[in-house]
């Protein structure tokens, strides 16, 4: 799969302080990519270098096939960016702001009226098109800085923590939003704190932790890879002994809690196959079978903290 | 389209204009001062300074309307974009930084010019005639072009605080003006204060204005056209220089 965002050994430094440290990886065209990390860690610096807003004191970033340093207009043309917070002209209408990304992506006016109009519809705020931004609450702000992002059509939106401090409303709204323009075939990289959006909306995620990668896997690899030994839950329709259990292939414990038995497995594909073969012989039912995986925010907490003085 | 090249680039620098004039020009303050600036100088200089004549005073104060009205707004353009963060979006929209700042610069020029004809016609209105109108308007464009990038220049500091710049541009701006032969005719500037006077473009463009009012001039008007031209580009080359080298400190 083609790698629309690559980044190569890219460092930033702020005086004595390395922000973002020789950081390499790639962000594969059509996936959501979900950029995890501390406060602090490079996430934002990180993001900022990808967009040409501040430049790399090392290392190479290359968007859409372009060099972010040496091509930064050909790579900003072909992709979009929401900040965390919103950088809207509030003297300006939302329309007015539409109009004036649309001449700086260099969309005829025909069709930039066209695709601010469409947008404003998406967003909700086609009904207060005329309205200083100044007046508009958080939620309305940021949904417009989505469209502004978006006017041109990028193959590529960078988004920085989107849906920090919105209500629910809008939080579903854009998340509904990501969802239909990645089904689109946009390529989404997303900057959040949220594990839990992060984790239903992203095909994989890259972890920084003081300035350099952890880790980069799909979230749900991630969450099992932290973790050798993992748990699963299961209850029968009748007693089973605790020998019967550890004496199946795969189980190295078995632990009683309430009416389940709660087994520890370094694999859990070969215990779930015991454990249906168990219930057979024994015409035993299986009423619940639940594997405990570790959530992502336990991958991220142990991640970011693995090392910590 | 080729979204790097020449004529998007200046399309795109016309966006930013727009975008100036609208939010930072059509203002009423802005726009109050722009038009009582001329009236008051007018008022201060011809009521207060009888001595003077009008034809003597409408060089001088022609170059300050033109002069403050062209550098009185952009420099704190930079400044006031890098707080709100609206700076920060247009770094990460395909517009290069030579763009964004010309674009600056038109905006001022275009509001200078728009005011200095206020002067003029208040000039005229006096009784003063105009005896060379096509130089006159060849000057006050190009010195608009070169004020313009003046005040672009005073905006390379990477600060976000714009009394910090406004502090800076008076400091540098009041000076220029006292060497630049309104006070003092250049005939009777001492060598010292010739010598300085030749290094301000403010100079060159009163000197074309008294010549368009009253025929008479201390430079040839080619000199001071030539000048002009010189300053404006040396400013916009290292105006665009510099703000290349400062706008990622601003982010």
């Amino acid at each position: 799969m083609t790698a629309v965002i690559h980044a190569s050994d890219l460092t930033k430094v702020f005086g004595k302080s390395t922000a973002v440290d020789h950081i390499s990886f790639d962000v594969r065209q059509g996936e959501i990519f979900g950029f995890l990390g501390p406060n602090g860690a490079g996430k934002t610096t990180t993001t900022r270098m990808l967009t040409g807003v501040i430049p790399p004191d090392a290392g190479t970033a290359t968007i859409l096939g372009h060099n972010i340093r040496s091509e930064p207009v050909l790579a900003k043309q072909g992709f979009g960016v929401v900040p965390e917070t919103s950088n809207a002209y509030t003297d300006l209408t939302s329309w007015q702001n539409l109009m004036l990304m649309g001449e700086l992506y260099g969309l005829e006016r025909v069709r930039a009226e066209q695709r601010s109009s469409d947008l404003l519809t998406m967003v909700g705020l086609l009904e207060r098109k005329d309205q200083k931004v100044q007046a508009y609450s958080k939620g309305m702000k940021q949904r417009l800085i989505l469209a502004m992002a978006l006017i041109h059509e990028p193959e590529l939106l960078f988004l920085d923590e989107p849906t920090s401090g919105l209500d629910v409303q809008s939080t579903q709204m854009i998340l509904t939003l990501l969802r239909d323009l990645n089904n689109q075939g946009t390529t989404i990289f997303l900057t959040t704190h949220n594990m839990e959006e992060a984790n239903r909306l992203c095909h994989r995620v890259g972890i920084i932790r003081a300035g350099k990668i952890v880790a980069i896997d799909a979230p749900e690899k991630l969450k099992t890879a932290i973790d050798r030994v993992h748990k699963i839950e299961v209850s029968f329709d009748h007693e089973i002994s605790g020998d019967a259990l550890t004496g199946l292939s795969g189980v190295t414990g078995a632990t009683r809690t309430g009416d389940k038995w709660q087994i520890t497995t370094d694999n859990r594909d070969t215990t779930i196959r015991s454990l249906v073969t168990f219930g057979q012989q024994n015409n035993a039912t299986i009423v619940t079978l639940n594997t405990l995986a570790p959530s992502l925010d336990d991958a991220f907490l142990r991640l970011t903290q693995e090392d910590k003085p | 389209m080729n979204p790097a090249g020449f004529s998007e680039q200046g399309r795109r620098a016309w966006a930013i204009a727009k975008k100036d004039i609208r939010i930072y020009y059509f203002k009423g303050p802005v726009l109050i001062f722009g038009v009582f600036m001329p009236v008051f100088l007018f008022l201060a200089f011809f009521m207060g300074s009888r001595q003077l004549p009008l034809s003597f005073l409408i060089s001088g104060l022609v170059g300050m309307t033109l002069f403050f009205t062209a550098t009185a707004v952009s420099p704190a353009i930079f400044p006031w974009e890098g707080q709100a963060k609206t700076l920060e979006r247009l770094a990460s929209c395909p517009i290069t930084i030579e763009a964004i700042v010309f674009g600056d610069m038109i905006a001022s020029l275009l509001f200078g010019i728009g005011i200095t004809f206020v002067t003029v016609i208040i000039g005229l209105a006096l009784g003063l005639s105009l005896l060379h109108g096509i130089i006159l308007l060849a000057a006050i464009f190009l010195a608009a072009c070169c004020f313009s990038a003046i005040g672009m220049l005073l905006a390379v500091p990477p600060t976000n605080v714009p009394s910090n710049i406004m502090m800076l541009s008076s400091l540098i701006k009041f000076p220029l003006v006292f060497i630049s032969g309104i006070f003092i005719p250049l005939e009777q500037m001492p060598p010292w204060g010739l010598a300085l006077a030749v290094c301000s473009p403010l100079t060159y463009f009163t000197d074309i204005v008294r010549y368009s009012f009253t025929n008479t001039h201390y430079f040839p008007v080619e000199i001071d056209i030539a000048a002009l031209a010189v300053f404006t580009v040396a400013f916009t080359v290292v105006t665009m220089f510099l703000h290349k080298r400062t706008m990622p400190r601003r982010m």
